[in-house]
């Protein structure tokens, strides 16, 4: 069977239970693909066993790469390109380079977290979002199980897991 | 999981071991020793400084004695005062994660009895030698040293009184603030301990509504305080960054020792419903607000180079042009701003005692160097330094305030057991 393509979809009302859910699932040796839900759930990354998002890595670099063009900028400008002599000042005058060197690491820092963000979400404007069920936009929480990721449980089995596992409706979804 | 309640030992108090008192007795011990070593070794070879400063007084000694009481004095009263901010700040904000916290941060307030008679009395003994103001001299019109910017200034010391007499106005402000903070920690204090033993969310309204009071009256008095007690050293100067700068600095010391407090409950076995999430809170609130001290400093510094105006820059001229002081400058920006911002970035060294407690512990340290850069230059000129005076009368203030703060920690129970968001203070997560 190919995979990311046939899911059975547990539909839920209240996010407490989903949480339940989501543990009780795990433990009876079912993999997840993922969880959608209307709201964020406070915890559920960690009752899912998410690692920990590696985003603020990429701010630091992101920052870091702001604060070096700046200074690089602020100094090849006043030192090299076109020194003036600014209240008596010294060209390259660091201190009244701060809040340029301040604002850029800020600016960098939050683009470039944006901007991953987007990427590695696949928020990309031409993305094709795949809806499993409609009603995530509103008032339900569904999990979504790959059954290629647990073909050696099979449909049924991991049908009943759900079901013990106080899902509300348990649904098929296949995508082309 | 959030479902279950969990029941903690709520009726838990603070042991004030005879360990514990005796370390913090040796502490003092040790500081004192070092102290006393200092001042016979500056009283024996101090014969080579007795140079004039500007004001015509020969320096002594005694005189680096009189000045670490008083760097000693503000940093101690902030840090104690912050405790009473802190704890109305978590009323007026209806925070609910530092419930289980509120007790520690009050028993910081019971230092202010003791800051208001230590300022008070060094004010009446040492003044001249502090204040360059104090000096009649100065308001003598027509008198060699008449000084008509401080002429101008005088009103703020002596109204309703002549220039140069006595300067009740400025004494008033200093009695009257720790009366009225004095006041309002006897009040928080109070409701707070009532409600252990009456409940009912009743107190939580009244506690609040005092809380506000109290933030009102604070935000005036912090910064008017820090003009009284540390800006008029440097007379002629002036900076309208000035209480926010004082009040940053006392806010990040504050809140490094309500998180070593803390951090060294925990290890004793005291607070289990304190867990990483509210240590991690206290960390975020420590480099948060060592980021917010920077931005102070620096917006401070950064106007006055950039005007290059020469009334205002001989402030930092005098610190960053003297062999004395010039290391200082950067030791407070290391250990202030490059040290907490780069250690506490991580989430992990937030949760964790250990980096917390190197980082507090410096941050501590760094927050007094920031006012012995305030204090010093004004009152020693080129005489100052960090040696075994400042050293000593540090550890003997620093184990003095914890001896009282622990010791009226032990007193209460620790933990505000009938507060109305303890339960929401246990399922605290980030």
């Amino acid at each position: 069977m190919e995979r990311d393509k046939n899911f059975i979809l547990g539909v839920y009302e209240d996010e407490d239970v989903l949480m339940d859910a989501v543990v009780k699932i795990r433990k009876s040796g079912v993999k997840i693909h993922e969880v959608y839900s209307p709201f964020p759930v406070h915890g559920l990354d960690e009752v899912l066993g998410y690692r920990r998002s590696r985003l603020p890595i990429a701010a630091f670099m992101f920052g870091l790469l702001g604060t070096s063009l700046a200074l690089i900028m602020q100094f090849y400008m006043m030192k090299f390109d076109w020194p003036m002599i600014i209240g008596g000042k010294d060209h390259a005058a660091v201190p009244s380079f701060i809040p340029v060197t301040f604002e850029m690491t800020v600016l960098l820092a939050a683009f470039g977290m944006v901007g991953v963000f987007l990427i590695t979400s696949n928020l990309k404007p031409w993305s094709q979002p795949r809806i499993f069920d409609i009603r995530i936009t509103d008032d339900k929480h569904v999990i979504a199980i790959d059954l290629a990721a647990n073909a050696a449980l099979g449909e049924e089995k991991i049908s009943d897991v759900l079901k013990n596992a106080y899902a509300s409706e348990v649904n098929k979804k296949s995508f082309v | 999981m959030a479902h279950s309640t969990t029941q903690y030992k709520l009726d838990q108090k603070f042991e004030f071991t005879a360990g514990l008192k005796k370390t913090i007795f040796t502490v003092l011990g040790i500081g004192a020793v070092i102290l006393i070593i200092g001042m016979i070794a500056a009283a024996l070879g101090g014969h080579d400084h007795a140079n004039g400063d500007e004001a015509g007084h020969a320096f002594h000694w005694y005189h680096r004695v009189f000045a670490n009481l008083w760097i000693n004095n503000v940093y101690f009263t902030g840090i104690a005062i912050i405790g009473v901010f802190f704890f109305a700040i978590q009323y007026a904000a209806q925070a609910g994660w530092s419930a289980g916290l509120i007790r520690i941060f009050l028993s910081f307030g019971y230092w202010l009895p003791f800051a208001a008679v230590l300022m008070i009395v060094t004010f009446f003994l040492f003044n001249h030698d502090l204040f360059h103001w104090t000096h009649s001299s100065l308001f003598d019109k027509g008198g060699a040293e008449y000084d008509k910017i401080i002429d101008g200034k005088g009103g703020y010391f002596y109204w309703p009184l002549e220039n140069g007499s006595f300067p009740i106005f400025f004494i008033f402000r200093m009695v009257a603030f720790f009366a009225i903070w004095g006041f309002f920690f006897n009040k928080l204090r109070t409701l707070s301990y009532e409600e252990d033993i009456q409940g009912g969310t009743g107190y939580y309204y009244t506690l609040r509504k005092w809380s506000a009071i109290f933030l009102v009256f604070f935000a005036v008095s912090s910064s008017v305080s820090a003009w009284d007690w540390v800006l008029s050293i440097d007379t002629h100067w002036f900076s309208t960054m000035f209480g926010w700068y004082v009040f940053a600095s006392w806010f990040v010391a504050g809140l490094a020792a309500f998180t070593l407090v803390t951090v060294f409950l925990k290890e004793r076995g005291y607070l289990e419903m304190v867990n990483e999430n509210h240590i991690h809170d206290l960390g975020k609130f420590v480099f948060a607000f060592s980021i917010f001290w920077t931005y102070i400093w620096f917006s401070q510094f950064l106007l006055i180079y950039y005007a290059n105006i020469p009334e205002e820059t001989f402030y930092f001229v005098e610190r960053l042009q003297s062999d004395v002081y010039s290391p200082f400058v950067f030791v407070n920006l290391v250990l202030n701003f490059f040290l907490p911002f780069l250690v506490l970035m991580t989430r992990d060294a937030k949760r964790h005692a250990i980096f917390l407690k190197v980082v507090c512990s410096l941050i501590i340290l760094g927050h007094w160097f920031d006012f012995f850069l305030m204090v010093q230059p004004g009152t020693l000129g080129q005489n100052g330094g960090f040696g075994l005076i400042e050293f000593g009368m540090l550890l003997v203030f620093g184990s003095a305030v914890a001896f009282v703060v622990l010791s009226n920690l032990s007193k209460r129970n620790l933990i505000a057991k009938n507060h109305p968001l303890l339960e929401e203070s246990y399922h605290h997560h980030i």
